[in-house]
Formats: structure tokens, sequence, C-alpha cells
């Protein structure tokens, strides 16, 4: 009895974290300019539904405009943040390291600081060195945001590495670039993939940056959304967010196959080590 | 052994030495591009908190005048001389941009000194205390002086004093602004207090659903965590979109309840546009980071225990209180600090879905950053949010450690 | 993972980043301006009316940016040296404090092209809509709307109905950033005439009048900013009654159907005007496109999208003309024209000097009523 209404109780709060990204699907769909179920909707009319706010998305330059900018600063932040954040996270290894937990610390702090006060920041600073209005300075602001993720993942996949195999190429003649590439980043690649993942996500996600530090040209998807909402309000940012919550499925699924295959291999690597 | 053994040592000492040097190595491109990228931009919020060149620029002459002025009275002809000559030469954009930042510290001053420098410009009478009293009466003010004096301060502690609901009375003592003014420590409180009921309803929802989670066979769990990491990884601003289209007066959650007669079409509930939306929508974003911590917490606290514990005749509701719960309050701790840091600097959806009286300490650093332009004030409220984070954040990294962030 | 693999990896990623590196330091083909107005069916009308033709002629990019009017986003960027902005739509208040503040380049007004019958541009305009700071577009209105499913019978039609709530029940919308017209609705709708609304308001008790005028209602108020959201609001049913700015309600009405009507009793007229901000780097071609924008043929032409009346008199003319219509919808557009004789018979005047100089005064007493 109670593990039954203990069930239920979960199978409430999941339904609680789903349905609100369902509910714009349907909407997305819809014939009207408003974001509200028409009668025509609730009673499955076809005329209440259309395609007209995707053809509105696809066919409008700005959001295709969006979009370029959107991959552009996503994939160069990503580039930038997994591979400074790689390293780190290797260099974190040694507990020894001078200074580590402040260090950490550091490394993780754009993780919380919240981001209104590092936009204001930036925008004083970058406005006086003119990063502001231009792509170079959202990437270097989306990297510093996506520098935890990558640290963290790898470090969580590090944890469990076993650090007698590099030393093992090492040992049969391999130079530390060889050996970090054969057999470090092979087996630590799942974690890497992950957080660039994240990188990725974190930079195609974040509106508060764009708005302070681009200009006119820099618009984003978020950022789009963010004037749809606050301007325009048409299904066709539903339409958008549609788009983008099939796209995070994807990248979830991704990342949660990456995570088996990283435990897969850390179980291979003790079997052969024990 | 006893004269390898110093060398022995020496040479691993300076081993490891070197190796603790390649570490550092690592590790130092991106702590630079952390520090020059991030930390340094926000440290200028610093120096911007209490730096304020501005007025003191524009108006040198009057600066000079009112260091000498005691401040209880008017302050004496020489002064307005001064004021008038600034006045008269200041060049148009400086003088237009201190009046802006005397704006912020009286209501109405931009167009005071603004108005005052075109009407003295347009007559060719002397400038005099009288001349100026009768272009505006507000110069025979003696707080008018007091805030100007206060404007021409180049490092000055106004923001602050702003900020924590005080201000310059006439005699430029430090007082309580009165209370329909008070503004910045109640929604301080009212950040803190959104954040801790945001906390609360993560736990409240996400420990249960962990502890189901952990319960359930691997492959199961690891099916159902997909409904957990999806809203993690489905961009926050379209879930604050889905928050907008449910929360509505006519949204579906109204439309349901006046369905099911729970509600009247007179009495539809207000969910959007007030704390409750906010609540509500940040609850939402935020429990994901809540059930992940748990949930891993949970997975590694052996069943063994609360099996062991039941077989000693303990009845399960006490097996759990007294074995599994413990256990399970470093997840507890995990999550729920998480959850509180990230809810206190929260902007996006309060300011989609908050409404005035649903808007946190964020959205009022946005106001002055980007609407009425005091940045000194933005400057300073960062400040005093951005401490109170890093405390929290200091207590997080104490008692859990980067470790505990678990993020698949 | 073999050697292979990797190098192919390694081959992709060196390609990826060269690539992005060359996007981000790549200038683009075509000299740009950014165009920034009120987003939404206005934003619509001008880039049918404007920017297209424009680029059709024209070797140049115009890109569009939204906001919600006042000068702060303007001032902030010249302030910190970071312009991005290069024509501005204000409303003219604000055009008027933000040349007073200098944020504004100056316009050689006798440049200007002169009216299809050869007047020149400085007598073809309407008075009060040319400044070296700024050039009016349009005429608009700020009026109040509502759903007519709502009120069946006995519909509303004054000013006074919108505080009205015993007989007209249901929440009110009102716009939230810049009280100027919220303000003189408030004293028009106490009782204050049309004509005398700007001397009454300039006066303590006249201020204190509006405001507790305004406590009124304030209960039952949702607060707008953008221009469509007042559309959405009643779309919604959110609130029965709203201020909106008129195009906006005639786009809902013809464009989509909606059962909206318009209140033009206490209508005020208010003019939105180019800008070009001061440190533009491209000011050369922002002034090419405000003397392209703001000619005979171009002022009309927006007309055709949405209800608003152009700023000169050359343009009024070719509104007038018989055949004048919608451009999808073909209906005449001169009846929904706030300046037309029928809707213009009780329009609140203002004065927009006073506002520029007094604007923030009245803004910090605005904004704290609204936070009690």
């Amino acid at each position: 009895m109670m593990a039954r209404a203990l069930t239920l109780y979960a199978g409430l709060v999941l339904f609680f974290l789903v349905a609100p990204l369902l509910v714009i699907v349907p909407l997305s769909f819809s014939a009207e300019p408003y974001f509200t179920f028409t009668p025509a909707m609730l009673s499955l009319d076809p005329d209440g539904y259309s395609l007209r706010w995707y053809e509105a998305v696809l066919s409008n330059p700005a959001w295709l405009r969006a979009l370029s900018n959107s991959l552009l600063i996503g994939i160069a932040s990503t580039l930038l943040a997994t591979s400074l954040g790689t390293l780190a996270a290797l260099g974190l290894q040694r507990r020894d390291l001078p200074l580590r937990g402040l260090i950490t610390g550091i490394l993780i702090s754009p993780l919380v600081v919240p981001i209104i006060i590092a936009a204001a920041g930036m925008y004083f600073f970058y406005s006086q060195i003119g990063l502001t209005g231009s792509l170079l300075g959202l990437v270097l602001a989306h990297t510093a945001l996506g520098t935890p993720f990558v640290v963290i993942t790898v470090s969580a996949t590090l944890s469990g590495f076993d650090w007698t195999l590099p030393r093992a190429a090492a040992s049969l003649g391999a130079d530390p670039v060889t050996a970090f590439f054969r057999v470090t980043l092979p087996l630590i690649l799942p974690g890497v993939i992950s957080g660039a993942l994240f990188a990725f996500a974190t930079s195609f996600d974040e509106v508060v940056m764009v708005l302070f530090l681009g200009g006119p040209e820099q618009r984003t998807i978020p950022r789009q959304i963010w004037t749809g909402i606050r301007e325009e309000i048409s299904p066709a940012i539903l339409a958008v967010a549609t788009i983008l919550v099939l796209l995070s499925g994807l990248l979830l699924v991704a990342v949660e196959l990456l995570r088996r295959r990283a435990e897969a291999l850390r179980t291979i690597a003790n079997l052969n080590a024990a | 052994m006893s004269t390898s053994g110093p060398t022995l040592a020496r040479q691993l000492g300076r081993a490891e030495a070197k190796a603790r040097l390649k570490s550092f190595g690592l590790v130092a491109p991106l702590l630079v591009f952390i520090l020059a990228s991030f930390a340094l931009p926000i440290a200028t919020l610093l120096v911007r908190s209490v730096h304020n060149p501005e007025v003191a620029a524009a108006l040198p002459a009057t600066a000079a005048a009112l260091q000498i002025w005691d401040g209880a009275r008017l302050p004496d002809e020489a002064a307005f001389g001064a004021l008038a000559q600034d006045l008269l030469t200041a060049p148009e954009d400086a003088l237009s941009r201190a009046a802006s930042r005397f704006n912020s510290d009286l209501p109405g001053g931009r167009a005071l000194l603004l108005l005052t420098a075109r009407a003295l410009k347009a007559s060719k009478d002397a400038p005099s205390r009288a001349r100026f009293v009768q272009i505006d009466p507000r110069w025979g003010e003696q707080q008018v002086w007091v805030q100007l004096g206060v404007a021409l301060e180049v490092w000055t502690a106004k923001n602050f004093v702003t900020a924590m609901d005080y201000r310059y009375d006439e005699n430029r003592a430090v007082v309580a602004q009165p209370r329909e003014k008070q503004l910045y420590v109640t929604l301080f409180l009212r950040t803190l207090w959104v954040a801790g009921a945001v906390t609360l309803l993560c736990l409240v929802l996400g420990y249960p659903l962990a502890y189901v989670l952990a319960q359930a066979p691997q492959r199961l769990s690891n099916i159902l965590m997909i409904f957990v990491l999806l809203p993690f990884w489905t961009s926050l601003i379209v879930r604050t979109t889905s928050w907008i289209v449910l929360l509505q007066d006519h949204g579906p959650i109204n439309d349901m309840l006046l369905a099911l007669g729970l509600i009247d079409d007179k009495s539809r509930l207000a969910l959007i546009y007030n704390a409750t939306g906010t609540l509500i929508a940040m609850t939402h974003i935020l429990l994901p980071f809540m059930v992940l911590p748990l949930y891993s917490v949970m997975r590694g606290i052996p069943p063994t225990l609360t099996r062991a514990a039941l077989s000693l005749g303990a009845p399960p509701f006490l097996a759990f209180l007294r074995v599994f719960l413990p256990l399970s309050v470093p997840g507890i701790a995990a999550g729920s600090l998480l959850v509180f840091i990230l809810a206190l600097g929260y902007y996006i959806t309060p300011a989609l879905v908050g409404g005035l009286s649903g808007e946190l300490y964020s959205n009022q650093i946005a106001f002055h950053m980007q609407s009425s332009l005091n940045w000194g004030l933005a400057s300073a409220l960062s400040v005093i949010l951005l401490s109170a984070v890093i405390g929290f954040y200091f207590v997080y990294m104490r008692i859990i450690g980067a470790e505990g962030l678990r993020l698949t | 993972m073999n050697r292979t693999v990797l190098i192919a990896a390694g081959a992709i990623l060196a390609v990826i980043a060269a690539g992005v590196v060359y996007l981000l330091t790549a200038t683009q083909p075509k000299p740009s301006i950014t165009v920034v107005s009120w987003g939404g069916a206005y934003l619509t009308s001008q880039i049918e009316a404007y920017h297209k033709p424009y680029m059709a002629t024209h070797e140049a990019i115009i890109t569009s940016e939204s906001y919600s009017g006042g000068i702060a986003l303007v001032k902030a960027q010249v302030e910190s040296g970071a312009v991005t902005w290069d024509v501005v739509d204000f409303e003219v208040a604000d055009a008027i404090r933000a040349c007073d503040e200098g944020l504004l380049e100056t316009i050689d007004l006798e440049s200007l092209p002169p009216g299809a019958d050869g007047k020149p541009a400085t007598e073809d305009f309407l008075k009060g809509s040319l400044d070296p700071c700024y050039v009016a577009t349009i005429v608009f209105s700020h009026i109040i709307a509502y759903d007519k499913s709502k009120f069946p019978t006995d519909p509303p039609t004054t000013a006074a109905a919108f505080f009205d709530l015993a007989t007209y029940p249901g929440k009110r919308g009102l716009r939230r950033q810049n009280p100027k017209s919220t303000l003189e609705l408030a004293l028009y709708a106490d009782g204050v005439p049309a004509n005398l609304v700007p001397e009454v308001l300039k006066t303590p008790e006249g201020l204190d009048r509006a405001f507790a005028k305004l406590d009124t209602i304030k209960q039952d108020v949702v607060w707008w900013q953008e221009g469509a959201q007042p559309v959405q609001l009643l779309a919604s049913g959110q609130v029965v009654m709203t201020t909106a700015y008129n195009g906006r309600i005639f786009d809902a009405v013809v464009g989509e159907g909606k059962p909206f009507a318009t209140i033009w009793d206490g209508q005020r007229f208010d003019l939105d005007v180019w800008g070009i901000v001061k440190g533009t780097k491209n000011k050369a071609l922002a002034l090419d496109f405000l003397k392209f924008s703001t000619d005979t043929q171009r002022l009309a032409d927006q007309a055709r999208y949405i209800a608003y009346a152009p700023a000169r008199a050359s343009s009024i003319k070719i509104i007038e003309e018989p055949g004048f219509t919608h451009a999808i919808k073909g209906v005449r557009m001169l009846e929904y024209m706030p300046t037309a004789p029928q809707n213009a018979f009780n329009s609140i005047t203002t004065d927009h000097r006073w506002w520029a100089d007094h604007q923030e005064e009245v803004e910090a007493r605005w904004n704290a009523w609204l936070a009690q």
C-alpha cells in the first residue's frame, strides 16, 4: 500500500517533469497566431491545425541567421572549452597540486555565479576592448560558461582511470604525446565527448550573455525566442521550441550511450588490471 | 643506505616537483582564461560600485566650492557662482553624462541641471543665488545641494547606502529610507525566501522520486531517468515558454480546473506574472539538479543495510528513518545546496513569468543595467548578491566538493 | 581506436576550427545597418514598405532589431562606446530627450527628399515632425480596445468606461513602462477636458489626481510592455479591455479576424520618428536609408500594411484616394486611421517638450507607485 502510493507519487513527479515539454507540441501546429488552445483544436478539427508556423520559421531569414549564429558560436566555444577543460581536468588529477581546492573552485565558478552578474561585468569590460557586438566576444563568454561541464565530466571519467596504462605505454617507448593520444584519450573519450555536448548545449541555450554582449547581427536562437516571447508572441517560437525539444532528446540519448560505454570501458580496464 | 638515501629522496622529490609543475602547466591555460575573461570582468564591478567620477569631472569648480561647505545651511554665493561657471563651460557631452548620473541621486536632477544650464546660457543676467532660485526653486532647497555633494564624490559608498535601503538626509547623515521606498532589502529577503521555497519543493518532489528510481531495477531506472534528464537537457528558455503557455488565465491548467468544476470562470487562478509563477517554473527547471545527486547517492547505499534492519525486526518506515535516510544525507545536502545557489541568481524565468511580485534580485540588477542606467547601483547590487552566492558556494565546496557535481 | 581514425578526427576538427575562425573574422560582403523598431505588425509594415524596397535597389543589408521604446538602451550604447544600433524608431518625446542628451546625430533637413508635388520637405512634413535630430514617419495613437464578445449588450464607448469596473467588469491592460499616455488618459477619464490635460498634468495636484484615478483600478490591471502584448492579452482572455497602439488592434481585427473594437474617445496622438544613433560607424548609409524611407511614396506605402497615418501632407493625399486599400485584405485604410475625422473627435493633446524634460521625475514616482 505504502509502496504503491510512493510509486504513484514518483509517477506524478515524472509527469510534472515531462508534461510541460509536451504541451507546446500541439500548440505549435495551431492555425491561429496566439498561445492558446482554440476550440477548433480541442475538437480535433483539422482546420484548427496547420504547418503555418513551421513554414514561417523556415522561410524567415532571421531564424536561419540565428541558427547559423548559434551553431557557429556553439561549435567554436565547444572546441575551446573542450580542449581547455580536458587539459585542466588531467592536471587536476594530481591531489597534491598546490592550491588545488581554490583552483577547482575558480574553474567551476562559471556554473554558479549568477549569469546576470557575469554578463554585467563582461558588458563593461568587453565594451572597453571592443568585443561587444562581435561573435568573438560571445565565443569567449560561452567558452567560460561551458568549461565547468567539461572539467566535471572528464574528471569523473578520470576518477576511475587506471594510470598504469599510460605508464606502460611510456615504458614501451611511447613519448607522452603519443601515449596521451593512443592510450589515455581513447579511454576517457566518452567523458570528453559528454563534456563537449554539455558545453555545446550550454552555449546553444544561453540568452543573457547574448542580450548583453551581442549586437543585432549576433542574434542566436534563444535570443530570437526571447524576443518572440516578449514582443512578437507567435506560435512560431513554439515550433522552434518543439524542434529544440527533439534536439535535446537526441543529445540526451548520445550522452547516455557514452556514459554506458565509459562504464563498460572502466569495467574492462578494471578486470584487466585485476 | 646512509649515503644514497638522501640523494634518492632528493631525486624523488625533484621528480615529484617536476610532475607537479607539469600538472600545473595543464591547468594553467584554463585558469588564465577563466581569470582573464570571466573573473576579471566581474572584479571590475567591485570598482564600479564605489567609483563615481563623472559628475566631479564635469563640475570641478563646484566640487572645490562644496569641499569647504559645512552642509548646515544653503551654500554661499561663491558656490552658486562656481556652479554657474561649470554649467557654462563644461563640454556638452560631459555635462549631459554628469546630469544623468546626478539623476540617480536626485530624481529629476538631470533635467534640473540641463534646464538650468540652458536658462543660464540664454540670458545675460549675472548668475546669483537669486537667479538660480528663479530658474528653479529647487536650488533653494538644502537637500538638493546635499545630493549634489554626494554626486560629486569620486569614491563613494552611496550605492551601498542605497542598496541597504538607506539615504542621505539634509544633514548628510545616513538614515533609513521611508518605508514606502524600502525595496532592496525586502527584495533580497524575498530572493532568499523564493530560493529556499524552491529548494524545499524540489526536495519534497525529488526525494521520493529518487528513492523509487534507486530501488527500481537498473534497466527500468535507466529508462525512467530519461524523463528526468530530458527536461534537464531542454533549453531553459523553451521550458519557460512552456510554463507561460500552461499557466495563463486561459491556459490548459485553468481550463482543466474549470472543466472539472473546481473553479468558475470568474475565479480563474492567477498562476502567472506573480510569485506563484516564478515558484512553479523554477521548481520544474531546477528539479533535475536535486534528483541527480540524490539518485547517485541512493544508488550507492547497499540494500543489504536496510534488509538487515528489517530482518532485525524494524518496521519498514523505521528502517528507512534510521538506516536509509541518514545515509542519503550527503545527497540531500548536495542537491539542496546546488538548487539553492542556482536559484539565488535566477533571471530569465522570473523575468518572463514573474510579473512584478515574482521578480528576484537579478531582475533588479538587470533593471538598473538596462533601464535606469544606474550602473553604480547595479554593480553594488551585484557585489551583494555575488557575496551571498560565493558564501554558499564556499560551503558547498567545503562539505561536498567538486566531485559531488553529477551531471549524467 | 587506431591511428587512421584519430587522424581523421583530428582533420575534421581542424577543418571545423578553420571554418569557424574564418567565419568569425570574415567581414560581411555588403555594407549593413541595423534599424531598430517596435516589433510585430508595425515592424512588418516597415519591412514591407521601407526595408525590402531599399535592399532591392541598394547594395546594403538591413538588420531589424526590436525594442520597447525609451532611450536607455541607446544611451547605454553611446556611453559604453559599444554602438550597435544605427537608426532607431522613437516616440517623439523620447527623441527630444535623446537629442537633449546628445545621443543623436544631426540630420540636414534641407537634404530630405521633396514631396511628390515638389514642395520642400520642411514644408511638406506635419508640424512638429521635423527636427535636426529626427524625422517623423507616422502618426499613431494610444487607444483603448476591448473584446466585443465580453460586452455583447451595451458596449463601452468612452474612456471613462475603462475605469468603470462596476458596469464593465474584468481585468484591464495598461502599459507598464513609460507612464505618459496612461496618466493623461486617467485625467481625461476623470473629467478633464481633452485639450486641458497637459496643463492640469503639469501641476502637482493634477499629477496626484491622475494617480488617484489609477488607484481605483490598480488591483485589476495586467501590465504590458511590448506592442504585441495587448492583443495577446485580449485574445487569451487575460483582460477584457486594454490600452494599445491603434495599429496593433487594426492588425488583429482586419488581419486575424479577432472580435476586438477600438474606443476612439480619448485617443492620444503620438509620432514615431527616425533618429540616428550618435557614434554609429554607418552614418552615411543610415542617412541614406532615412531619406529613402521618408519620401512621399514610402510613407504612403507603409499605410497599406498598418493603420498609421503618414507624417507628410503629400503622402496623406495618396492615402485619401478612394482606391487606397490594405495590401492583403483590400479594406479601405482611411477609416481605420486615427486621424480620420470620425475617429479624431476627442483626442487628448499632449506636450512632448514638457514630457521630455519631466519624464524622469514622473517616472520615479510611477515606479514607486507600481512597486507599492
